[in-house]
């Protein structure tokens, strides 16, 4: 496959950043010199407010919304946390440093803004969220969770130090971590033509050892369980920047499942942001079927397992009759099994046999 | 058959062989009762003058005794009416005798109080005791004296009188006694400072045998009014009072008897009562045989016509010297005193005064600090007996906010001509319901204030904390956005501020 340069928007969505910051602090600066109080109107988070949308495939918000004015006394010291953040996001993201949640909260204490814990912290760095409509990572916050990717993708670094480098995601054999430079970098080109999201590191590396990357034309992404928020933003990019097929396999139970199905439509706890998901990603495997066409090695479902699948049942983003099937069967046969169990037909089996059957059969 | 042998004794005897009564019950005890009946002798006798008392008391360790045989001797001096020279063997060397037996509020009830401290100084220690006094005239009068305990007469072992230069007035008394202070201090120490707190207008001082001084300074002059001596009320007679009545009595009528010997009767009372009791009102008294006197005792109890007795033989602290009195002993934060209007108790008048305090220097214990008081003295001993206690502690005082962790302190007031003691040694009140209605009534009173204050206090510290809370935010909105927005000078934020600031704060 040839390969393919394409059009940079990282710096544009910097710029947007910026921008809606800025207005932000704008809006606030005008109400106090007018002499008013300064407010903000969000969308309410409650869960009374997050609907799932089957057109665009994920939970979003509803229309009730909350008002946030510096004239009530219980909601000055939060409002006055936003600006800070604000203020400090336009720093990290103007400066092209990144922090990480824990950052922000020692951060603040410098500025006379004590936070009372790390989690009224975070909560305020989800309302700035929801106040711009962006993510965290895009105002340079990031988790601590880090996954990686391998595969034949070029990718030009943006962050300071390393403007233009470019760099080959398979110069590293155990993959590049998807981290704040990976996450801001451009797409130069790719052979690839698909993407495959694996849960475990075992198997990731199985398949790097196992050459699927070449094998296969694939980018190996691994999500370390539930995919983090960067991630997903990742494999979203991929699919939409590069025109790729996602592929994602899992352990075959209901929480591989579920790691699977975030990728694809989000979590409500995003209700309030959009590019996490993939909403045409495929989870390829583990499903219950295989279990039973593949005669692999299982466990009992235990009871917090069976509770799960029935969440799931009820949950609109199962809906498809897919899912739908794979959660009854599930049920039926009260097993589950590993990414792993494939080994006992040998180490290589998953990549001969089970891989291009599945990706035949989800493709 | 053993043979059994009567005999009189005397009434020193008599409280000799039962001094646990009058609350000389050990060394500890003994030395606290005696401290005690002499300061309030001599709050009395200066009070009986109407002017401000100074007691001065001493308490030094016996010059022929070391410390190891809690042998002391006590030394009280005021400033008060004195003790008219002939009176003065009698007064402090025969029990029972004294000037107190008329109804009217006084500290002491019996006149036995000091005298049992003498006495009990002598069976300790058999020391002669000293009395100076003098009432302002050109002679001071020295006795020294014993007590002859089986006869109850004074011995006089010593007299002298001297010249009178510098016109002092008022007596000195000092004797020996066993005893045991350093058990007895935390009481003695707690004693005075009550005192002075009921007593506003009084100068203790107390040095004591480790030669530290204690000193409680009046804040005033101002004295409650004397108490006046009234007539028995009828509800409170009984049929002894009667016969001794009619024994003195020069009226040849039941009309004019019953005005002139007792309490609130008029011509019109007089009358329906009579009329009540189907008694001839031209009857003589003088007449009446022992069982029409007994009847006369029952019908009175029964009668409802006779107005409760007035309180003009009572001597309440009054609110504002008892609002002074606990703002110098106790130094609150707070404080509501409340006097109820005068009630009465089997034809006993009574007034309750209460104060309750908050704050400044009272600890936090837990609990309520309990201050009782009865006639002016301080009452120390059995306070879970007592009336006051049992009010307060069944009182519900969530209803007014306040628990029993604040720093609270509550002083109850009760004066009486008759304080229903359950002792002699005078420590606690009986619960009476009238009484127990009263203090319950003044306790509602003053909680009602302190919830008041607690509640605008609380308010008062919330509408501070809430303007801190902006004045704290909102420059940092303002610091923040500027900056966030990329302008230069911060937007003005002190009208913003003045207006979150509500009226009256």
């Amino acid at each position: 496959m040839e390969p393919r340069k394409h059009k940079s928007i990282i710096m544009e969505r910097k710029k947007g950043v910026l921008t809606s910051l800025e207005a932000f602090g704008l809006k606030t600066y005008e109400q106090l010199n007018m002499g008013y109080f300064p407010s903000i109107e969000m969308p309410s988070r409650s869960t009374e407010n997050i609907y799932y949308d089957p057109q665009v495939r994920q939970y979003i918000l509803g229309d009730r919304k909350v008002r946030r004015n510096a004239r009530n006394i219980r909601h000055i010291r939060p409002f006055t946390q936003l600006v800070w953040t604000a203020l400090f996001s336009r720093e990290l993201t103007s400066q092209r440093k990144t922090s990480t949640l824990r950052d922000v909260y020692y951060s603040a204490q410098a500025y006379e803004m004590k936070f009372k814990d790390q989690q009224e912290s975070n909560n305020i760095i989800t309302d700035l969220e929801t106040v711009l409509g962006f993510s965290r990572e895009d105002f340079n916050i990031f988790p601590e969770e880090r996954s990686a990717v391998f595969g034949d993708l070029t990718i030009e670094y943006t962050v300071p130090g390393y403007e233009g480098k470019t760099l080959n995601l398979t110069s590293h054999p155990d993959g590049v971590m998807i981290g704040p430079a990976l996450t801001s970098s451009e797409f130069v080109n790719t052979t690839a033509d698909k993407v495959i999201a694996i849960e475990k590191g075992g198997l990731f590396t199985r398949f790097v050892e196992e050459n699927v990357h070449k094998k296969f034309n694939a980018i190996l992404v691994l999500t370390s369980g539930q995919a983090p928020r960067a991630t997903r933003h990742f494999i979203r990019r991929l699919t939409r920047e590069l025109d790729l097929p996602a592929y994602i396999f899992t352990d075959g139970d209901p929480w591989g499942m579920h790691i699977a199905m975030v990728i694809i439509s989000g979590s409500a706890n995003a209700a309030h942001l959009r590019e996490l998901t993939t909403p045409d990603a495929k989870w390829s495997g583990v499903w219950a079927t295989d279990i039973v066409n593949y005669k692999l090695p299982t466990d009992p479902l235990d009871e917090v397992d069976i509770k799960r699948l029935h969440e799931l049942q009820r949950d609109p983003r199962y809906k498809d009759p897919l899912w739908q099937r794979e959660i009854k069967i599930f049920l039926k046969i009260g097993r589950k099994a590993e990414q792993e169990a494939f080994s006992r037909y040998g180490l290589t089996y998953i990549v001969d046999e089970y891989l291009p059957a599945k990706l035949e059969e989800t493709s | 058959m053993a043979k059994t042998t009567f005999e009189e004794i005397s009434a020193a005897d008599f409280f000799y062989r039962n001094r646990d009564l009058a609350g000389f019950t050990n060394p500890s005890r003994a030395i606290f009762a005696a401290v005690r009946e002499l300061v309030e002798n001599s709050l009395d006798a200066a009070e009986s003058l109407k002017i401000p008392p100074d007691v001065y008391v001493r308490l030094s360790y016996a010059d022929d005794a070391g410390e190891e045989r809690n042998v002391y001797r006590l030394r009280v001096e005021d400033n008060g009416i004195g003790v008219p020279p002939r009176h003065i063997p009698s007064a402090f060397g025969q029990v029972l005798y004294g000037s107190k037996y008329n109804p009217k509020q006084q500290r002491g009830t019996f006149g036995l109080g000091g005298k049992m401290a003498i006495l009990y100084g002598q069976i300790t220690t058999h020391q002669p005791a000293r009395v100076i006094s003098s009432t302002g005239k050109s002679k001071i009068y020295m006795y020294k004296l014993m007590i002859d305990i089986q006869r109850n007469r004074p011995l006089i072992l010593d007299r002298r009188v001297l010249i009178n230069k510098e016109q002092w007035r008022g007596t000195i008394v000092e004797f020996s006694l066993e005893g045991d202070y350093f058990r007895a201090m935390p009481k003695i120490l707690e004693y005075f400072k009550q005192t002075a707190m009921v007593n506003p207008y009084a100068n203790l001082t107390f040095v004591d045998p480790k030669g530290r001084l204690y000193k409680f300074t009046r804040i005033t002059e101002k004295m409650p009014d004397a108490p006046k001596e009234t007539l028995p009320h009828p509800y409170g007679v009984d049929v002894e009072l009667l016969q001794r009545l009619i024994h003195v009595t020069s009226y040849r009528s039941m009309l004019e008897f019953l005005q002139k010997h007792f309490h609130r009767i008029g011509e019109i009372t007089a009358k329906k009562f009579l009329e009540f009791s189907i008694i001839s009102p031209s009857k003589n008294p003088k007449k009446l045989s022992h069982r029409e006197v007994v009847r006369l005792m029952r019908m009175m109890k029964k009668f409802k016509g006779f107005l409760p007795p007035n309180a003009s033989c009572l001597s309440p602290l009054g609110e504002e010297l008892l609002k002074a009195g606990v703002l110098k002993e106790l130094q609150p934060e707070f404080v509501a005193v409340h006097q109820r209007k005068p009630s009465a108790y089997a034809g006993h008048p009574f007034i309750v005064e209460v104060a309750i305090a908050y704050g400044g220097e009272i600890p936090k214990k837990g609990s309520f600090l309990i201050h009782r008081f009865a006639n002016r003295i301080p009452l120390l001993y059995d306070e879970a007996s007592d009336v006051s206690t049992i009010v307060i502690n069944s009182m519900n005082w969530r209803r007014y906010k306040v628990t029993p962790d604040m720093p609270i302190a509550i002083a109850v007031h009760i004066c009486s001509t008759k304080i229903p003691y359950k002792t002699v040694g005078k420590e606690f009140i009986a619960d009476r319901p009238e009484i127990r209605r009263e203090i319950a009534n003044a306790l509602r009173g003053v909680a009602r204030r302190l919830q008041r204050f607690l509640t605008r206090r609380e308010h008062a510290s919330r509408e501070l904390k809430r303007l801190d809370i902006f004045s704290q935010y909102l420059p940092k909105i303002a610091k923040f956005s500027t900056q966030l927005a990329g302008k230069e000078k911060n937007p003005d934020i002190e009208k913003l501020l003045r207006s979150v600031k509500r009226f009256g704060t």
